[in-house]
């Protein structure tokens, strides 16, 4: 008898322990939610992580579907689109949450970067998580483009005439390496074939892997906070930090509800206004492509306006393709440029809260400028916000370090 | 054990492994840069077109498409060719010295091989918007009609010459063409006189 009580009490350990002798499930599942610890106090910014992969996944698994019915030539592709809004039974559903998809990534995106520069989330030990999600940024401005020929509209070829344009700018190997990108000598059938397998195929994969490495990164160092201090520098006897709660099932619940609320405006965009007054969908874009005619109001969708405006203020072919490129590329380097001792906004000084102001309300201005026509006003005005969002970054080593910062608390701030 | 280790002989064949393996990754990468490159259907596809020009009235234009391109033929008037020169001061480049921009039979203040008649890209030389005919005088005082691109501002004359200051770098572009009969032009094949 005492023999089988001992078996008995022994756990065996059944299915679970036949996998995690085969594959590390529940240590993966330890290190990255149950006892993958993060800050208490999470406020309202902290919600966009989450809610960017929940769009991620559902631009997957919308675009899986459309694939199933959209032809990529350049004969066929505007009237499969309609094929999918018209015949195929809820197609029009499945195309309203991919394109409204679009424009919620970038929404959640925009604001995901935003929380990173409010709470210096770029900063050291954080430096290649900022990085990573830089080049995810990229990956998404590539994926949105060539997403946006495949409906072939005529804002779909105009747009991609024009951004393709730019690289032809560059001195010697421009214009071949336009040649290179469109695969004819002009955008044509070759060139919406080629976007697409980049846009089902290509792109996808390297945001999945993107993400997957982001979050990799990020669960090595810990999620930073508002506060902007870290966490693990208070542990308590049994090692988890003091002002740290478990990722599952703390921040997963809390989550869901932002999600649901998040779900809640994402179907109001689908279901009552999927155009989004012509800034998701653009009405140029409801005409089939035209190589005769060049539409008479020629702008990218709304997430690509500000830099748009910043390739227009410069009046050189060059220099405003250069222009756009730094404007892009240089938020990758606020790690460096950043030389601020403290990394919340809580705590730092007047210099560094009026100089993000600043940037936020020109990238904003930008955004809209680039969605006007480029004359007399509407070019000057951008040529002054263009400076304020580049003087943000260059000027910032300079700021950051004579601004008068607040004492950083030992914790976190948090009030039950 | 590790004394053994001839170390330097280690260092040699993990260099010589790592530089055989680059070598391999960037020739395997060849063909798929290459196949990038416009196929020869595309290739084809810019075989030269014909177009009859004998039934377009003076300051009629028509768009015709090669090799993917949007071309225009436009017949200028002898108003329009008169115009030609007082617009010049205002232009870029108005000798066309920009030796990519057309054939060497077109430089000249028509930028053609008959004053009459103008061949040329209807692609803006700035970001490739087709670009609008406003050949109306004024109301600028600038304007002596001409070519403008809706997409950013760009002015072109008659001749397809640039506008100063406007985003476009260089005239439009005249592709290659001949008069293979009076009023028919083969665009796409410059070889044999005009």
């Amino acid at each position: 008898m005492a023999r089988i009580e001992s078996e008995i009490g022994t756990p065996k350990g059944g299915f679970l322990k036949w996998i995690d002798d085969r594959f590390p499930f529940t240590k993966t599942m330890k290190h990255h939610a149950t006892e993958y610890y993060a800050s208490k106090n999470f406020n309202f910014w902290y919600f966009f992580g989450v809610l960017a992969f929940v769009v991620l996944i559902m631009q997957l698994i919308t675009g899986i579907f459309l694939t199933m019915n959209y032809k990529p030539s350049a004969a066929e592709a505007y009237a499969s689109v309609e094929y999918i809004m018209r015949d195929v039974e809820l197609g029009w559903l499945i195309r309203y949450m991919h394109s409204t998809g679009a424009s919620a990534f970038f929404i959640v995106i925009y604001l995901h970067m935003f929380r990173a520069m409010l709470y210096g989330s770029y900063k050291k030990p954080r430096e290649l998580i900022w990085i990573i999600g830089m080049l995810i940024f990229f990956a998404m401005m590539a994926e949105a483009f060539a997403g946006y020929l495949l409906p072939w509209g005529q804002m779909s070829y105009w747009g991609a005439q024009v951004i393709i344009s730019l690289f032809g700018a560059i001195p010697m190997v421009g214009e071949t390496l336009v040649e290179y990108i469109r695969g004819d000598y002009s955008i044509s059938d070759i060139t919406l074939n080629r976007f697409f397998a980049l846009h089902v195929i290509a792109l996808p994969m390297a945001l999945v892997a993107l993400v997957f490495v982001h979050i990799v990164a990020l669960h090595e160092v810990g999620s930073n906070n508002p506060d902007g201090v870290e966490i693990k520098d208070h542990k308590g006897p049994d090692g988890v930090p003091l002002d740290g709660v478990a990722f599952h099932p703390y921040h997963t619940s809390k989550d869901l509800v932002a999600i649901i609320v998040f779900l809640m405006f994402f179907s109001g965009a689908v279901f009552f206004a999927p155009e989004m007054g012509g800034y998701f969908l653009e009405y140029a874009n409801f005409d089939p492509a035209d190589i005769r005619v060049t539409p008479e109001h020629i702008q990218p969708v709304w997430y690509f306006t500000p830099f748009y405006a910043m390739l227009r203020a410069v009046p050189d072919k060059l220099i405003g393709a250069m222009t756009m490129g730094a404007a892009v590329l240089l938020p990758m380097l606020l790690p460096w440029l950043d030389k601020s001792r403290v990394k919340s906004i809580r705590y730092r000084g007047w210099l560094y809260k009026s100089a993000l102001a600043t940037f936020t309300v020109s990238f904003l201005v930008l955004g809209w400028l680039g969605t006007q026509p480029a004359t007399g006003l509407y070019v000057t005005l951008a040529r002054i916000f263009t400076a304020l969002y580049f003087f943000f970054f260059l000027l910032m080593p300079y700021y950051t370090t004579i601004d008068k910062t607040r004492p950083v608390p030992e914790r976190v701030v948090w009030h039950a | 054990m590790t004394d053994d280790v001839d170390r330097n002989r280690r260092h040699f064949l993990a260099v010589a492994t790592a530089v055989t393996g680059g070598a391999g990754i960037a020739l395997a990468a060849v063909p798929f840069i290459t196949s990038l490159k416009p196929s020869a259907r595309a290739e084809a596809m810019g075989a030269p077109v014909e177009v009859a020009v004998g039934s377009l009235e003076p300051g009629e234009m028509i768009r015709v498409i090669w090799r993917g391109k949007l071309i225009f033929v436009l017949r200028r008037s002898k108003d329009m060719l008169a115009r030609l020169p007082q617009v010049t001061r205002f232009l870029d480049d108005p000798d066309s010295t920009n030796a990519d921009q057309q054939p060497e039979f077109a430089v000249n203040e028509f930028r053609s091989r008959k004053a009459e008649f103008l061949v040329v890209e209807g692609s803006c030389t700035h970001l490739g918007c087709a670009p609008l005919e406003q050949f109306e005088v004024g109301p600028a005082a600038d304007w002596f009609g001409g070519f403008f691109c809706p997409c950013h501002g760009s002015k072109f004359d008659l001749s397809g010459r640039v506008y100063k200051s406007v985003p476009a770098p260089t005239n439009l572009r005249v592709p290659p063409y001949r008069f293979i009969q009076d009023d028919v032009i083969m665009i796409g094949f410059d070889s044999g006189a005009a």
